[in-house]
């Protein structure tokens, strides 16, 4: 494993540049995600793509970041890998004190089961099921009896406030509500972070605004929550703001050193 | 994932989609249904067989002496050339079994072909023409609705009676009463002295198509031309006895026709146990072509289930997504579509089952086959059932898992 850290985004604080270089340890409990040195390619018929060309990234528990970077810049891939649905070539990727990036199949379906919450541009949610049907899908694999899995799964939609349309098909759910559904779902069993792919990309701007504020309730009562957006509106309303360029990081920023960069004309409340 | 989840989610899916369920279970449910009706039919048989035709064909405790045995299952042309060779069965032959048996067995020279029969004004008509001793009533156990039987005495001066069975009786002399009347069998006068009571049928042929006459009269020579016995038909007192009276006819006859160590026995024993062992020789070929043809549609019905699987597993790619992402691993996805397969093709098959016994019942009522439905078929249909599921289930199941999350996720 080779230590590429030829250069330090612009925003990485001293404390996380030493938690990154400590390649080959498990960082302190506090750190919820540390990568070091993370590379994945692709074989696209021949052509190998470089979709991650060494990524550093350390996210502290209770933190909210957004992940940006326009299309092609290796922040689905991260996502993936971050969410444990794909497995780097080269690098490590600690999630929670695990080694994630050694592990088989089995064992990364039991981590998505347990440390992550997952909500997809496209909710996702299985058509036939009701809310909470859908809402208890994590538990059914994680093992919970059916009992217990009703009243998680309902404490879940009250905290989204859909605790009255919890046996409604999606079909019968406007868009917010199925991305709160989604939401419900990701957090259900209670994972160590919840991973948001574009969770507003396919809502009008005052849905989205309405998820956004159930975005920082959660990060506010102490939810780790990581967001991958290309809309810098989006990202604005994460506490760090991460910036992919070709496969690397291209800076690592506070909110407030993220909006005053972009220019605070971009960014309209 | 637990089994019973796995259930309630194959049955919620079957639920969504009723019409295409059904078409994926059709193939299993016909394939069950005959193979249920073909088994129950044939095992109606063998019942029937076991309990009823040894007895009314053969008789109990009884053994006959042929010159052919009286079941064959399987011969080739040299066994039947063989048993054409061997000398005919006559008197001299029937005092010799006589001679050597003790007396607490009972015997009878039966003869027996369809021959026509007719009285004045009614159109002849074939009756299944017997020519016998005395003791041969007792041996059947006929009993009889009106009139008598012969007596061996009668046998002993040929006297020209017969005794006829109950069809034969209605439909020569409907309303009236046949003793004391005459029957023209082969063309010579027999006067009726007893009418046999209802015997029924074995596999559509009536038994109460009889006219029973003594074997000195010339029904026997209208039945064998050279004046010869079909069998001697010999009773034991008890089944034990059987095999005493075997070896005991088998030794005096071949002393009788001065047979050296070395040859083979120039007449045939058979037993009941002989007609039976004959039925189970059938009965296995029925149940074998019986049961390819719904195999066939077990086959297909397995083809079909593969496919709609498979579409299946393409259609709900993203669902796989979702349920991999949501922290399912490669055997809850198979188990999920294993279950899937199986729960349809077990409900085919209890449809199947369903249905195959009615058939049975149906062609029981409509046929003179019996029925009788073995609850060990109905536990196999089962089986069958979940077999072809699980069998169709696998590859689809097995590309279900495989499928990379990623992908399927982003499928549309």
């Amino acid at each position: 494993m080779s230590q590429d850290l030829l250069e330090v985004p612009a925003g990485t604080t001293p404390e996380r540049e030493a938690v990154m270089r400590a390649v080959g340890q498990a960082p302190a409990p506090e750190w919820v995600i540390v990568t070091r040195g993370l590379k994945r390619e692709y074989d696209m018929g021949g052509e190998i793509v470089r979709a991650l060309r060494g990524v550093d990234l350390a996210v502290k528990r209770n933190e909210y970041v957004a992940i940006m970077g326009p299309s092609g810049s290796g922040k689905s891939t991260l996502m993936n890998i971050v969410g444990c649905l794909d497995t780097p070539n080269d690098g490590e990727y600690w999630l929670n004190g695990q080694l994630v990036s050694e592990m088989k199949d089995d064992a990364l379906a039991r981590v998505r089961n347990k440390e992550i919450g997952f909500v997809f541009q496209t909710f996702n949610l299985l058509p036939r099921a009701t809310a909470l049907a859908n809402v208890e899908l994590p538990l059914v694999y994680a093992g919970v009896p059916a009992a217990e899995r009703k009243r998680r799964a309902m404490e879940a939609l009250e905290k989204v406030q859909l605790g009255q349309r919890v046996h409604h098909r999606p079909n019968e759910l406007s868009g917010g509500q199925r991305q709160r559904v989604a939401i419900a779902r990701a957090l259900v069993n209670d994972p160590s972070i919840l991973l948001a792919d574009e969770p507003t990309g396919n809502l009008d701007s005052n849905t989205s605004e309405e998820i956004m504020r159930v975005f920082e309730h959660l990060a506010d009562t102490g939810q780790t929550v990581i967001m991958v957006t290309h809309e810098p509106d989006i990202a604005s309303h994460a506490r760090r703001v991460v910036v992919l360029r070709d496969g690397r990081i291209a800076s690592d920023e506070t909110k407030a050193q993220f909006v005053a960069r972009i220019g605070a004309g971009q960014h309209a409340h | 994932m637990p089994f019973f989840e796995a259930v309630r989610l194959a049955l919620q899916t079957i639920r969504v989609q009723k019409l295409k369920s059904f078409f994926t279970l059709l193939g299993v449910m016909i394939g069950v249904m005959f193979l249920i009706a073909v088994v129950s039919i044939v095992e109606g048989m063998s019942d029937y067989v076991e309990n009823d035709f040894a007895a009314k064909i053969i008789g109990t405790n009884t053994f006959d002496v042929s010159r052919i045995p009286s079941f064959v299952s399987n011969a080739d042309e040299a066994q039947w050339r063989a048993w054409q060779r061997r000398p005919r069965l006559f008197d001299p032959d029937y005092e010799t079994v006589r001679a050597a048996l003790p007396g607490d067995f009972r015997m009878a020279r039966v003869n027996q072909n369809f021959l026509p029969a007719t009285v004045p004004g009614l159109r002849p008509r074939s009756v299944q023409a017997v020519s016998t001793d005395a003791t041969y009533f007792d041996i059947k156990k006929f009993g009889l609705t009106t009139g008598r039987a012969f007596t061996q005495q009668e046998v002993a001066t040929g006297a020209r009676v017969v005794v006829i069975g109950s069809e034969v009786a209605s439909y020569y002399y409907e309303g009236l009463d046949p003793v004391g009347r005459e029957l023209r069998i082969a063309g010579l006068p027999y006067t009726v002295i007893g009418v046999i009571e209802e015997q029924g049928s074995v596999f559509g042929f009536s038994m109460d198509r009889l006219a029973i006459a003594p074997v000195t009269t010339p029904l026997t020579r209208a039945i064998n031309p050279r004046g010869d016995i079909d069998a001697i038909t010999v009773q034991a007192g008890n089944r034990e006895l059987i095999t005493e009276g075997m070896e005991l006819t088998r030794e005096a006859l071949r002393g009788f026709r001065r047979l050296g160590p070395s040859d083979d026995d120039t007449f045939s024993l058979t037993t009941s146990s002989a007609a039976l062992s004959f039925f189970d020789g059938l009965k296995s070929k029925l149940v074998l072509f019986g049961t390819a043809l719904p195999a066939i549609g077990l086959v297909v019905g397995a083809l079909v289930i593969m496919n709609i699987m498979l579409v299946a597993v393409s259609e709900r790619t993203r669902e796989i997504g979702v349920r991999k992402a949501l922290g399912a691993r490669r055997r809850d996805i198979i188990a999920q579509f294993l279950v899937e397969a199986s729960t349809l093709s077990i409900i085919g098959a209890m449809i199947g089952a369903g249905c195959g016994v009615g058939l049975a019942k149906l062609i029981a009522a409509v046929t003179p086959l019996p029925a009788s439905v073995a609850p060990w078929s109905l536990v196999a249909a089962l089986i069958v059932g979940a077999g072809v599921g699980i069998t169709a289930g696998i590859y689809p199941a097995s590309r279900a898992a495989r499928l990379d999350p990623i992908a399927a996720l982003r499928q549309e």
